[in-house]
This record gives C-alpha cells, sequence and structure tokens, in this order.
C-alpha cells in the first residue's frame, strides 16, 4: 500500500480541520448580535389607569439588581446589563439568540409624573413600572353651574 | 449532540384554549441559545412573564417540546397606550440528533429563563449476533 502523508497545517491531528471550523463558528456567536447593537432596546409598552401610566419591559433572566431606573421630570431611564454566559471555554454553540450585554434606554412621558409615587416591580422576567401623576398636575374638574 | 428545529414557526399562530374561559393568545418561538459541553447539551430559552407553574417541557423519543402560558403583564382595567412588544405564550420545538439519558435531564425556571440539561444517553452495547455456518 503506499502511504501518502498528508497535512495541509504541518500537523498529524486529523481533526484539526474540523477543530478549527468549530473555533471559527464559536467567534461567529461571540459577537454581539447585529439586531441588538443597532435598534432600541428594551422595547416597552405603556399602559394607563385613570390616574397612572404602566410601563412594561421583558427582561428576561435579569434580576432586580441589574435593573438600574431613574426618573426626572417627564423622562423615565432603564439601564442594565445581562450577566455573562457562563458556557465555559470548552462549550460549542450551535445559536445563540438571547439578548446579551449592557442597555440604556430613555422615554419622555406624556406628563409630569410623581418620583415619589412610583410602584416599579419585576417578576418572571417582565419589569412593570406604575407611575402617578402629581396631585397638582392632575387635570382639575371645573364645576359648570346652570345660570 | 445537536438540536434540530423540527418545524419553523414564522411569526406567530393564534391558538384558543378550551373550556370555559375561551383563551386566544399569540404563540411565540421563545429565543434560545444552545451548546454542547462534552457530553450534554444545554438549551436556555427565554419565556419572560411565564411562571414556574406554567412552564411545559416534554420529551418524547428525541423531540423535545418547549411551551409555557404567560399570565398578563398588566392587570385588567388599564388601558392599552403603545406597543412595541407582543405578549403570548411560547411554545418551540426541537429534534435532538442523540438520545438523551433521561433519567439525568436537570430543567430549571427562573426570572422567565427556562435552562435545560441533557446529557446524552450512555451507547448501547453492540450485541454479538453468533453467525452459524451451513
Amino acid at each position: 500500500m503506499l502511504h501518502t502523508s498528508f497535512a495541509p497545517f504541518g500537523r498529524t491531528d486529523p481533526f484539526v480541520d474540523m477543530h478549527r471550523m468549530q473555533r471559527e463558528m464559536n467567534r461567529v456567536f461571540e459577537d454581539f448580535g447585529t439586531s441588538r447593537r443597532t435598534t432600541i432596546y428594551p422595547p416597552v409598552n405603556f399602559w394607563a389607569g385613570p390616574d397612572s401610566i404602566v410601563m412594561s419591559a421583558e427582561l428576561p433572566g435579569l434580576t432586580q439588581d441589574d435593573i438600574e431606573l431613574t426618573v426626572k421630570d417627564t423622562m423615565i431611564s432603564i439601564h442594565g446589563a445581562y450577566p455573562s454566559q457562563d458556557a465555559g471555554d470548552d462549550a460549542v454553540w450551535s445559536r445563540r439568540e438571547r439578548p446579551r450585554g449592557t442597555f440604556s434606554r430613555s422615554v419622555e412621558l406624556p406628563f409630569h409624573i410623581d418620583p415619589e409615587n412610583i410602584d416599579a416591580r419585576f417578576e418572571n422576567g417582565v419589569l412593570t413600572v406604575e407611575m402617578q401623576r402629581p396631585e397638582d398636575d392632575k387635570p382639575k374638574r371645573i364645576k359648570v353651574k346652570a345660570s | 449532540m445537536m438540536a434540530q428545529e423540527l418545524s419553523t414557526q414564522s411569526g406567530r399562530e393564534i391558538a384558543r384554549g378550551n373550556g370555559a374561559t375561551d383563551r386566544a393568545a399569540m404563540v411565540f418561538d421563545p429565543m434560545v441559545d444552545i451548546f454542547e459541553r462534552g457530553d450534554t447539551t444545554v438549551i436556555v430559552a427565554d419565556m419572560p412573564g411565564v411562571t414556574p407553574d406554567d412552564v411545559d417541557v416534554t420529551l418524547e423519543r428525541q423531540i423535545l417540546t418547549l411551551s409555557g402560558q404567560i399570565r398578563a403583564h398588566v392587570p385588567d382595567g388599564y388601558r392599552r397606550l403603545s406597543s412595541e412588544y407582543q405578549e403570548g405564550d411560547y411554545k418551540r420545538v426541537f429534534t435532538l440528533s442523540a438520545e438523551v439519558d433521561q433519567s439525568k435531564i436537570k430543567a430549571n425556571f427562573r426570572n422567565g429563563v427556562l435552562r435545560l440539561e441533557l446529557p446524552r444517553a450512555a451507547e448501547a452495547k453492540p450485541k454479538k449476533i453468533s453467525v452459524k455456518a451451513g
């Protein structure tokens, strides 16, 4: 039998190509998802109560400590960071869709809110922030007298 | 061991619940991270708005189904002002490329995130088949 010795990278490991492909594949998943970086995050929904406004956002996998909420005048800001993945160095990735990294977003509200009267809850990965209007800011009902 | 999507759900489908409460909800694919570490496949799926009681994981042979039912993010009586994301139930189906040792599956659910560790089953010992002459 004629032996041929073919080691394109100067090595005799038959799996060198496979490992190189695996490393390149992992590198693709290492970068931040391009969509996440350029779009606004997190997406929020707004609801209105009789005298309050509620903002909700989905932030799965975070805890209260990972989220920072600040309020000023008519602006509400939310900052946070997803904890880094603990996959390990020997992990081989197949799919990486979940959000990663830091995020920061400020939203302008349609009216002033009372910073002392805000109820923020975080349950099962959903943040719900209920904000009340300050008493003197609420529209006043004007009595119309019959003359 | 790889996890392959059995069916790609492009967006959402309307699902109707049964029983007296006619629950019409959107169904979405939860976002997943899938990686392998040695013999174990780890699947992490985001299902915000779902409580641990409402998560369902079934493995039939090599077909893995993840599903979750949400509770409304905001209680009744509030008027919707704007909507950048939709709320809905979750469902995603995968075909695993190898047998899983079912007794060693680890699953936990925290802060709306399901984490599954699926170790590969030990290879069945090859059976020696005796060949008779004649």
